[in-house]
This record gives C-alpha cells, sequence and structure tokens, in this order.
C-alpha cells in the first residue's frame, strides 16, 4: 500500500516535471525571438553595438550611452540628432521608411553606425 | 617602468647629437616626452630641445637665470561637471592647478585655456568655472572644445568667451611682440572624420598673418591636437597641414593643443608642438586597449597625472620654454 502510494507521487512529480516543461517553452522561445530582433543600441567605450542594426519598417531605435563621456547621435544626412547624451541617457527615433541611414557621433565623429529598415 | 632607461635626468640625458639638424635628436626627444608628464623641463633654445628633470640642478639653473620677457600658463580639460570614478571632484583639482599657478615664482601674464572648459556645455559648469579661475586674479583666453559646444553649435561659448572673436570663434592678439592665435577645430565634425578648422577659418588665418614679419613669434592654440597623433581616435585635425602652410615662413611657431589629456611633444621644422595635461582626468596612450574614455588611477596617484603648463618666452632669443607639472 505503502508503496503503491509512492509511486503514485512519483507519477504526479514526473507529470507536473513535463507539465512545466511544456509550459515554459513558448515562454524561452519568445525571448529567444526578442534577442534576435532587437532595437538598441549601444554606446560603449566609444563605438556602436552593433555597428550596423537591421530593424522593420516602423520600429524605434534607441540608443543607449554606457560610456563615461557624453555623445551625441546624428543622422549624416541630417534627419535625426539627439541632444548630448550623458551616461546612461537613451534617444529614440522611429524609422517609418525602408533604407540605409548612416549616422555619427557629432562629438566623436570617428564613431560611425547604420540602421538598415527593411 | 623604469625611467632611466627612457631619460635619465642628469646633463648625460641631454640631447646631444642632431643628425637630422633640426636640433632633435630622436632618442632624446622620446626621453623629454616619457618625462614631461611627471615634471620635466622642455625648453627649446635657439632651435634645440633640451630636457632636464624639474628640480635638478639644470632645471632650477634654466629657470631661474631666465630673463623672461614674460611667461604665460596653459590649462586645458577641466570637465567642469564630469563626476565619474577617474575623478569624482573636478572642482578640487582645478583649485589645485588655481594654486599652483599662484605659486608660480614668475608670475605669468595671462592664463590660456585650451578648452573642455565643461562637461555638458551647461551654463553653472562654465559658471563653476569662471569663479574658480577667478582666484588667479589673471587675464584669461579660452578657445572651445567639442564639451563646451554640445548643443547649440557653440552660441553659448561664444556669448561668454568669444565676444571679440569672428566666425565661430577664432581670434588673434598681441601680447609683448608674439602673436596669439586661438582656433576652433571642434565644430562641423564630418562623419568619419577629424578635428576640423574648415575653409571660412583658413581663410582668415591666411589673412591675419599675412602682415606679420616673419621674425614675429607665433603662438597657435587650440583643442583638438594640430597634428596627427593617433587619427583612430580622433586624435588630430583634418586641415591642419594647410593651417600650418600659413606659418611655415615664422621663425617661431609654437602649437598648445589639449584634447588628449596627456603630454605631447614634437618639433616639425620651425613648429614646436605641445599637448597639456588635463586638470580633471587622464587618458590612456594612443593606440592603448581598453580605448580613449577617462582612465581610473589609484586616488592618490591622480593629481600626478592632471596639471598645468607654464611657458616662458625670453625675448631676442626666439625661445620658448615648457614646462609641465603636475598637480601632486
Amino acid at each position: 500500500m505503502k508503496r503503491r502510494f509512492f509511486i503514485a507521487i512519483l507519477a504526479t512529480a514526473v507529470q507536473l516535471i513535463i507539465a512545466s516543461i511544456l509550459i515554459l517553452q513558448p515562454v524561452r522561445a519568445r525571448s529567444e525571438e526578442a534577442k534576435s530582433s532587437p532595437t538598441e543600441v549601444r554606446v560603449d567605450n566609444f563605438t556602436f553595438a552593433p555597428q550596423t542594426l537591421t530593424v522593420p519598417v516602423n520600429s524605434t531605435v534607441t540608443w543607449i550611452n554606457k560610456d563615461d563621456v557624453p555623445h551625441v547621435i546624428a543622422s549624416n544626412e541630417g534627419l535625426f540628432k539627439s541632444k548630448a547624451l550623458d551616461t546612461d541617457d537613451k534617444y529614440s527615433y522611429t524609422f517609418t521608411t525602408a533604407g540605409t541611414y548612416a549616422y555619427y557621433c557629432s562629438v566623436h565623429p570617428r564613431m560611425v553606425g547604420k540602421i538598415v529598415v527593411q | 617602468m623604469p625611467k632611466n632607461d627612457l631619460f635619465d635626468p642628469t646633463p648625460g640625458g641631454l640631447i646631444e647629437h642632431d643628425h637630422n639638424r633640426d636640433g632633435v635628436n630622436r632618442r632624446g626627444f622620446l626621453k623629454c616626452m616619457a618625462w614631461a608628464g611627471t615634471g620635466a623641463l622642455c625648453v627649446i633654445e635657439g632651435g634645440v630641445l633640451k630636457s632636464y628633470a624639474l628640480g635638478s640642478q639644470k632645471g632650477s639653473h634654466a629657470k631661474s637665470h631666465k630673463t623672461a620677457s614674460f611667461s604665460f600658463v596653459q590649462i586645458s580639460d577641466s570637465h567642469m561637471g564630469f563626476n565619474k570614478p577617474a575623478n569624482p571632484d573636478v572642482i578640487a583639482t582645478l583649485k589645485a592647478a588655481v594654486d599652483k599657478i599662484n605659486a608660480l615664482p614668475e608670475q605669468p601674464d595671462f592664463i590660456l585655456h585650451t578648452g573642455d572648459i565643461s562637461h555638458l556645455s551647461k551654463p553653472s559648469e562654465f559658471d563653476n568655472v569662471d569663479q574658480i579661475l577667478k582666484a588667479t586674479n589673471k587675464e584669461i583666453f579660452f578657445v572651445p572644445g567639442e564639451h563646451d559646444v554640445l548643443n547649440d553649435d557653440g552660441a553659448m561659448f561664444r556669448e561668454r568667451y568669444g565676444r571679440n572673436s569672428a566666425g565661430q570663434g577664432w581670434y588673434s592678439f598681441d601680447k609683448n611682440g608674439v602673436h596669439f592665435i586661438g582656433l576652433v577645430n571642434v565644430m562641423n565634425l564630418k562623419a568619419g572624420g577629424l578635428g576640423a578648422l574648415g575653409q571660412e577659418q583658413l581663410a582668415w588665418l591666411e589673412d591675419d598673418v599675412r602682415h606679420l614679419k616673419s621674425s614675429a613669434p607665433i603662438v597657435v592654440f587650440a583643442h583638438i591636437p594640430l597634428w596627427t597623433v593617433y587619427p583612430q581616435w580622433g586624435w588630430g585635425t583634418e586641415d591642419s597641414a594647410q593651417a600650418l602652410s600659413y606659418l611655415k615662413r615664422f621663425g617661431s611657431v609654437t602649437v598648445l593643443n589639449g584634447h588628449i589629456h596627456q603630454t605631447m611633444q614634437k618639433v616639425e621644422g620651425n613648429i614646436t608642438f605641445h599637448t597639456a595635461l588635463s586638470t580633471a582626468f587622464p587618458q590612456p596612450a594612443p593606440g592603448a586597449p581598453e580605448g580613449p574614455g577617462p582612465m581610473k588611477v589609484p586616488a592618490d596617484q591622480l593629481r600626478s597625472v592632471l596639471g598645468i603648463a607654464d611657458v616662458n618666452y625670453v625675448r631676442g632669443r626666439h625661445a620658448l620654454a615648457l614646462i609641465d607639472s603636475s598637480l601632486a
């Protein structure tokens, strides 16, 4: 009797583990999906990461400055320009038209990056 | 790093050879550079660069026997408003620079500030610097750094410091027979490029020096180096060669810059280039793997990598003597 009761508990536990794996599966899949299409550019150690970011049309791209010095995000064509971003400051711009948008830091012009909108 | 391998602060460490006939022995020049940040005296006399350790007999001799017509001090890169680990108290270090200036045995006639007065171009940051520098009781000439013109193309900077300037803030003036030229190379920078002077300023410069005698000593000061220190980090000025071509006929040209937060010196023909220490924080040597950002050093060593430059002009000798001294 005791033995049968123990097996029943074990079976329930196994079912619960399987169920939880099945439930968590889609959650994990979703977070992987989010990782594959980020819309954030980190400004770190005088570089843009990623240097080229590809996003769908109507994406809002956010730059975040992780450096100890200010940076300014400026489109090469004058389409957009942020104020000076101090450490941890963010700047966002929404790209509504497909195309390639080159930008740079107008304070440190050797820093260049690209947003590809498709 | 054993310093004596690079620079021997004895008469034996002086430049004795001149293979290029330009007054500079390459090895001796490097020695001088290596020591500049820790208090070396680099004297240019009759085109010959000599280096002494500060406090050495030669050094004090060179300083004390000087019959300087006048002297001035260069300070740079105060970055008022910066509060990160590389220096949480830039007010204290700027005040230390003022104390250093006020303690100089031969008081300078005036001060040049080669830019990055503020960190974020905020009025309160400029106000703080003005308040602290008032204690020098000296006339101060400024050129902007990129941190001083962040959000308004330099309008506030010119309102405060460039009322008599032309264009975007450049100007010149004469002191004791020396022609001083303040240039602006931190605006309208192009993607992928370096510092830039621009056609309008170049035309102004050509015109500004046109009527000067070739014997007139020239001092040019600007924020970003007017020679290519390290283009990968933007440490240079795209069109500086054109500017310098207008100065080739002059016997003595001294170019003073900031921006790179470390001392460097180079002699090219009649032109001596020099960069000053910051009063706020040091930056790594060109190409260092950690990149160009503010460099954190142990707190008790910070003041040894910050400082001022004292510049002496000796009339009739075409000699400008540059002394870098740390705040330690």
